[in-house]
């Protein structure tokens, strides 16, 4: 199972390692019931901090993604496939957008700029919220 | 078990009327990978120095594993649940790995011969070879394996990855990790590199002219740091008062770089409000961080 991330990205890396889990379900890298890696083996093969592994494994748990089976280890949830239709409808949202911004004469470097300028004020507006 | 294998208050220490130390503040939490940062001469070394016992305060407190260290008697139970990485010219000069191996040995209950045995092999340090003729990246590896050995419980190192080639930089780096994941050691270590501990720490210190100005989990610095870039039709005519929240501000021509501690949303309305202004968001890296805070002074 491989995951990557980027340290030099915006994204903080336990969400980018969320986003490789569900992207690995998504496309059947992981199928529901399958183990996960340990989060010492994902920890020392990037190379990150383990309780960052463990934040993302956590939300992971949360949104129901993952069950974490305490000794034996986290495990996609059989109802995993859930998720991937949101992720569908959002995809078509997002091409759609970008056919647009693309139109517009917009280079790839200004388009991702734009969404992550909104990201980022949409993440401090939530911040402010809680 | 504490919750803070490293705790101190008020740390002072001077050097012939310089003071290397100004009440510094630091709070290790236990199973933590606690990143310590600072420009050279910042007091990162006399810090650690006092942290081994090889060097006395002038003033303030120091618990490790909830034990005061100004009590003597503390500090060889301590002594032995630590494991110090520090590049030492002085340390074993005329043995070779072996006999360290075995001259370090019985100072330790807690010694496992096979995880000695195991990581000599797994590091691929000669066992016939002097101290001397190591390379840096050996030594440190060796003195990892002495703390792996005797089983430490806060790893304590100095800058270990300076002047190592990339493949030794990730296998220190991948040691400290997994002997944090599987063992829920505390590690401690101070460092420049700041990509490298932007990777592995979840909390920080900054430390600038003997105190601590930054410090906190990684996450959350960097969650509510983020700049704003604000570009002009025309260079400004007057300064701008900027709301709370725009902790640097630098201009240059027609162009204005904010590093905005919390409050951006409010900044970046403020910003947007003014004439001719296009404003972007990015986020923030460690890096700019530490230079953006060491660089003004405070």
């Amino acid at each position: 199972m491989l995951f990557r991330v980027n340290q030099s990205s915006g994204v903080p890396l336990y969400l980018q390692l969320t986003g490789q889990v569900k992207h690995a379900i998504e496309t059947g890298a992981l199928h529901p019931g399958e183990q996960l890696p340990t989060i010492r083996k994902v920890a020392e093969d990037l190379v990150m901090n383990p309780n960052t592994v463990a934040r993302a494994y956590r939300e992971l748990e949360h949104e129901g993604i993952i069950e974490v089976k305490h000794g034996s280890g986290a495990f996609v949830s059989q109802s995993a496939a859930g998720p991937t239709k949101v992720l569908r409808k959002a995809q078509a949202v997002v091409q759609t957008a970008i056919e647009r911004l693309a139109s517009f004469g917009l280079t790839d470097e200004e388009i991702r700029r734009l969404i992550e300028n909104e990201l980022a004020l949409l993440r401090t507006e939530k911040s402010r919220e809680e | 078990m504490n919750d803070f294998a490293i705790e101190a208050r008020g740390l002072r220490k001077s050097f012939k009327g310089h003071s290397a130390l100004n009440g510094l503040d630091l709070r290790v939490p236990t199973g933590s990978i606690f990143g310590f940062l600072g420009r050279n001469g910042a007091g990162k070394t006399s810090t650690i120095k006092i942290l081994m016992g090889a060097l006395k305060s002038d003033g303030g407190e120091v618990s490790v594993f909830g034990e005061p260290i100004s009590v003597a008697s503390n500090m060889v139970g301590i002594r032995r649940r630590i494991g110090f990485v520090t590049e030492d010219k002085e340390l074993y000069p005329y043995m070779t790995v072996e006999q360290v191996i075995r001259f370090t040995r019985p100072f330790f209950p807690k010694w496992r011969d096979d995880l000695a045995k195991r990581y000599l092999s797994r590091f691929e340090l000669p066992p016939g070879r002097k101290i001397p003729d190591l390379s840096k990246g050996m030594r440190s590896k060796l003195m990892l394996l002495l703390a792996i050995s005797h089983r430490a419980e806060l790893l304590i190192l100095d800058e270990p990855t300076d002047g190592l080639d990339p493949l030794a930089v990730e296998d220190v780096l991948r040691e400290i990790v997994s002997l944090a994941a599987a063992e829920g050691t505390t590690v401690f270590f101070s460092s420049h590199q700041l990509t490298e501990v932007e990777r592995i720490a979840d909390r920080i210190a900054i430390i600038d002219r003997g105190r601590a100005i930054v410090s906190g989990s990684l996450d959350d610095l960097k969650a509510r740091y983020q700049r704003l870039h604000v570009v002009f039709q025309e260079v400004l005519r007057a300064p701008v008062q900027w709301v709370q929240g725009a902790e640097h501000v630098r201009q240059e021509g027609r162009s204005i770089s904010i590093l905005a501690s919390g409050n951006l949303q409010a900044l970046a309305e403020q910003a947007r409000s003014l004439p001719g202004a296009s404003v972007e968001v990015f986020p923030v890296t460690l890096k700019e961080i530490f230079l953006d805070h060491v660089r003004e002074g405070n």
